[in-house]
């Protein structure tokens, strides 16, 4: 399995096969539908973003609660394709990674290949198992969205498959 | 007349949302085991020994089986000779918020659905039916809408062969794709009103898991062998395993038409009941 350690590295996206494993350890973030919403909207409106979206992942995810004791409650991938509106507008801004389930549009495909970004799958409805692989979890913007906020994950080891890469 | 308190139906649906996020079914890991035995294709077998063991994790360490622990369902079955002390829908929401809140669970719930707004944890969606004795029995399917948003509805013309049913279903578990996280559980609903049709299809997720050789469940078996030559797979890399199951409920319909409804289930298909 290939381990690949973040912030994802051009070397690193252009060297991965579709279908294979990889592990990956550093920093991802958290947003799903309205984080997208709102991350394009101050794009559009030339406002500056809550997080730095260069070289970054973003995994489509809203945790359940954290419980006590623990980094973080339940996190599994949520469904890509309601994303695929506003992803090319991200991968624009320097977005490189995205982890989720399910297919994508063919323009994300093509904004993938063009920006040499790549396109992981993650264990869907393994939400249980892949909380093991998080170290620390923050939210980081958009709190009032709850589950929906941008959260910080330090993950180790996440395990990914490649879905779509730029090469 | 039997009077049930509804602190009483409280504290069931709390434990029952509980139990339904935490423990998989029975008869869902049951399939599960069996597909990943019979299941040849590398990635897929892979996939669902992950999903195993998710499952295991879920219970041992009291982590929801999924993050999306669903827009919470309850079924209620009401027997004539039970008088409820108290308001039962109430009681139901205050049992889900409890249940969820205690859980560490996800608040997917927004008020308005095109305002959108705060998530919160309720309302429920109830649905009540009347039947004969004593006994209140209480279901919780928390639905995840990876899933829900691959429903579909057709209002087919009474004419129609069972062939054109069979190419609806087929459609569209074959356009949910990986999307709503397979090896899915397939629920059809067939006949009485466009309604109804839903929620027959929903119905009939709460059937056991397994598939049928009785007589009655011909369509229900061709089903399960032709989806499962999709190859979509668990997690969408192919393999044997497109469905685990296949359940179908049916109603009397009108003479003018055949409502017929898909509602796919993820792998964790996830419910629990109890009688009071």
């Amino acid at each position: 399995m290939k381990k690949i350690i973040l912030p994802l590295q051009k070397k690193d996206i252009t060297q991965l096969k579709p279908g294979e494993e990889a592990a990956l350890t550093g920093i991802i973030y958290t947003a799903r539908d309205q984080a997208h919403k709102r991350l394009v909207e101050a794009i559009r409106k030339k406002h500056k973003l809550p997080i730095d979206l260069r070289g970054k992942a973003i995994y489509y995810c809203g945790p359940t609660k954290t419980p006590k004791g623990k980094v973080i409650g339940s996190c599994g991938p949520t469904t890509s394709s309601r994303m695929d509106e506003f992803t090319p507008e991200l991968l624009k801004h320097g977005l490189r990674g995205m982890i989720g389930k399910g297919n994508r549009s063919e323009a994300v495909a093509r904004a993938i290949k063009k920006f040499k970004a790549v396109y992981f799958l993650t264990y869907a409805g393994c939400g249980a198992l892949l909380a093991g692989y998080v170290k620390s979890a923050k939210p980081v913007a958009y709190r009032d969205l709850g589950p929906e906020a941008i959260y910080e994950l330090k993950v180790k080891d996440f395990p990914v498959i490649v879905g779509i890469r730029g090469k | 007349m039997k009077v049930i308190p509804a602190a009483k139906i409280r504290n069931a649906v709390s434990d029952l949302c509980i139990k339904a996020n935490l423990s998989l079914r029975k008869d869902v890991l049951t399939a599960l085991k069996a597909a990943y035995l019979k299941e040849t294709a590398k990635k897929a077998k892979t996939a669902l020994a992950a999903i195993i063991k998710n499952a295991a994790i879920a219970k041992s360490e009291k982590l929801a089986i999924c993050q999306d622990t669903g827009m919470p369902c309850v079924f209620v079955e009401l027997g004539s000779e039970v008088k409820i002390s108290g308001d039962l829908n109430s009681a139901i929401n205050k049992g889900v918020e409890a249940g969820y809140r205690k859980g560490y669970f996800r608040n997917s719930i927004v008020k308005d659905p095109l305002l959108r707004g705060k998530s919160v944890y309720v309302p429920a969606m109830i649905h009540i039916s009347i039947t004969s004795g004593s006994k209140l029995k209480l279901t919780v399917l928390p639905k995840g809408f990876g899933c829900e948003n691959k429903t579909q509805l057709r209002m087919f013309k009474p004419t129609v062969g069972i062939s054109e049913i069979k190419k609806f279903i087929i459609e569209a578990v074959r356009s949910a794709g990986p999307d709503a996280c397979p090896p899915y559980v397939v629920g059809v609903g067939i006949g009485g009103t466009a309604d109804y049709a839903c929620l027959l299809a929903k119905k009939a997720l709460l059937n056991k898991v397994k598939r049928q050789k009785s007589k009655g469940k011909k369509l229900e078996n061709e089903l399960f062998n032709e989806l499962n030559k999709l190859n979509i797979g668990p997690m969408g890399l192919g393999g044997k395993h497109t469905v685990l199951g296949v359940n179908i409920e049916t109603y009397p319909t009108h003479i003018a038409g055949l409502p017929v409804c898909v509602n796919i289930s993820c792998h964790a298909l996830r419910s629990a009941t109890a009688a009071l």
